[in-house]
């Protein structure tokens, strides 16, 4: 009987604090993201104004004793090392989901989720050390010094495979028993059932994780600085040294004074801009076109 | 070396009489002179160990509109699933007896599971489009049975969509997603996936059970005009559209704790003069 129970008619109380709480927490995440921002701004500021934002691009070295603030070959090996290391990890961990819906036993697939699992909490200086004492001696090998962009990718693509691999586990998880029935009464083959039905339907969900693990490869640090050798130039081949934005941040900032400091923020900023563009994408791409 | 199972119906005769390329109602060979299309034998299902069928046996013939009725939970699903093997993907089901699809073995293991199923295909009983646009939805399937050529498609894409009567509907929006229609297109179009195969059998799992009475009724009436071209098997819990549309009908009922076909015959004598009381109980509402 329903009036014996105004909570139903009426907004109850309950209803309104919980909505005012997740409103709180909301609005403290999205605070906290616009303190970071202006913080950046603030502490970039003496130097923008100064030498002015066009300066950090056109620059021909970083020297910043030397007032000279070219940012951009840290910022090609920044995104030659993420975007290598995506083009690698994002196939790769797809597969890897692919293979643990479809095609493993039960037992093996849950087995190699554990794994992954693992692998994701892996620390970034592990796969550092070892990237130092096993990958970058290898390579030395054949292409001294063996530091490269190219161990930086390949540290880089093993630290995002567990993203990429779990959320697009997870996106599969999510494709609807109904599909994979439907498409079996239609007589589709596994691989027309995964090309034709699963990959469209999981797609949303396999691209916000790639766009993810891009994010967290361009924000990487410590991995990429123990392997990639820290050379300040434009890379133009796979075997050379490069240091990237993050690394320079992590390198520089225990003595960085001044215009350097400042200039130093400013490369906070443009990686700051880099993940905003990439999270407009996400959403651009995930709310999109979702249908093929 | 794996056996196909080759069916082919005969051609609808009789001149169609409006824009369904099927013919009018009732324009196939007199479905009645019986020809048993499926006889299944003795078919007992369990999943993990618990029996959900036990010692079912039935002739569906050549033609005809099988309706197949029984309370919730009777194995009415299960024995569809049998037909065209999707058993086969639900781990822990088990099958037992003979299926012979034209005189095969159904369930022998080298059979080309794909192209059975291919030969026997089913609509369930919500819609399930993919998530793709309509004319994927109909292209994809073909594409993955040979069918490559561009114009073959089309044509084939047309007529199954005028089949079904959806072809003014969404003729102007082929491309855009098949998720956007309503249930009752949604549906179908799922009818259009099928026939675009060219299926001999079609099993139907209470198709008009999501939909409203008058997309229920555009349904009825193409299954009806399915009839003498398919051999349809279709499950419902509407007596009175079971009685409209069906020459044979199957009843089932749980016995000891497994489904179990009480009775098998014409559509009239089981609804109107029912042999088994079980039977009379559920036809007239009594029970069930
Ligand atoms: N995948 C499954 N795993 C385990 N048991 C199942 C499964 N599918 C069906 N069953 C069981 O088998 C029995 C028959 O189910 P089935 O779905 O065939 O009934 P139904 O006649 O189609 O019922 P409804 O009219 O409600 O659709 C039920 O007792 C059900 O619990
Ligand atoms: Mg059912």
């Amino acid at each position: 009987m329903i009036w014996f129970k105004p909570s139903i008619l009426s907004p109850s109380y309950a209803d309104a604090r919980l909505g005012w709480g997740l409103a709180a927490a909301a609005g403290l995440a999205a605070a906290i993201l616009l303190l970071i921002v202006l913080l950046l701004l603030r502490e970039s500021w003496p130097v923008l104004q100064r030498v002015g934002g066009v300066r950090f691009f056109a620059d021909q070295g970083w020297y910043p004793a030397e007032e000279m603030y070219g940012l951009a070959p840290m910022l090609w090996a920044t995104l030659a090392a993420s975007f290598g290391a995506v083009l690698l990890a994002g196939p790769l961990g797809v597969a890897s989901a692919l293979f643990c819906r479809h095609y493993a036993p039960f037992s093996v697939a849950r087995l190699y989720r554990r794994m992954v699992t693992l692998l994701a909490g892996i620390p970034s200086v592990v796969f550092g050390f070892w990237g130092l004492t096993v990958l970058v001696p290898l390579l030395a090998q054949f292409q001294p010094p063996g530091a490269s962009l190219l161990t930086g990718i390949l540290i880089l693509a093993l630290m995002i495979l567990p993203t990429v691999a779990l959320t697009a586990d997870a996106a599969l998880a999510a494709v609807p028993d109904a599909y994979l029935r439907g498409a079996a009464a239609l007589g589709l083959s596994r691989g027309a059932t995964i090309a034709g039905v699963v990959l469209p339907a999981a797609r949303g969900g396999i691209i916000s994780g790639v766009l993810l693990a891009t994010a967290r490869a361009l924000g990487e640090t410590m991995a990429v600085l123990m392997v990639a050798g820290n050379v300040v130039q434009t890379p133009t081949s796979l075997f050379d040294p490069v240091r990237t934005l993050t690394a320079n941040i992590a390198l520089e900032m225990a003595y960085a004074s001044g215009d350097h400091r400042a200039a130093l923020f400013v490369s906070g900023l443009m990686l700051m801009g880099l993940v905003i563009i990439l999270a407009a994408a996400a959403w651009r791409l995930s709310g999109g076109r979702l249908h093929g | 070396m794996t056996s196909t199972i080759d069916m082919h119906c005969r051609p609808a005769t009789g001149t169609p009489a409006d824009a369904y390329t099927l013919g009018p109602l009732q324009s196939g060979p007199s479905c009645c002179d019986p020809e048993p299309l499926i006889r299944v034998e003795n078919l007992s299902l369990s999943y993990d160990n618990k029996p959900a069928l036990a010692g079912v046996t039935l002739d569906i013939y050549r033609g005809c509109i099988t309706a197949l009725i029984g309370p919730s939970g009777c194995g009415k699903t299960s024995f569809l699933s049998s037909l065209n093997r999707l058993t086969d993907l639900i781990p822990g089901c088990e099958v037992e007896g003979r299926i012979l699809i034209n005189r095969q073995d159904a369930r022998a293991p080298d059979l080309d599971v794909q192209t059975l199923r291919r030969q026997v295909g089913m609509i369930f009983q919500k819609p399930n489009p993919f998530p793709l646009s309509i004319r994927r939805n109909l292209e994809m399937p073909l594409r993955e049975h040979g069918v490559r050529n561009r114009s073959e498609l089309c044509d084939r894409l047309e007529r199954t969509l005028t089949d079904v009567g959806l072809w003014d509907e969404v003729k102007d929006r082929l491309d855009t997603p098949a998720l956007a229609l309503s249930g009752g297109q949604q549906q179908r179009l799922c009818l259009a996936r099928a026939l675009a195969l060219e299926p001999s059998v079609l099993l139907m799992d209470e198709p008009c059970s999501a939909l409203d009475p008058l997309s229920s009724a555009v349904v009825e009436d193409l299954i009806q005009r399915l009839r003498g071209r398919y051999t349809v098997v279709i499950v419902t819990h509407n007596l009175a559209q079971a009685r409209r549309i069906a020459n044979y009908a199957g009843f089932f009922w749980v016995r000891e704790r497994a489904g179990t076909l009480i009775e098998f015959g014409r559509c009239q004598q089981i609804f109107e003069e029912p042999a088994h009381d079980l039977t009379a109980a559920y036809v007239s509402g009594a029970r069930g």
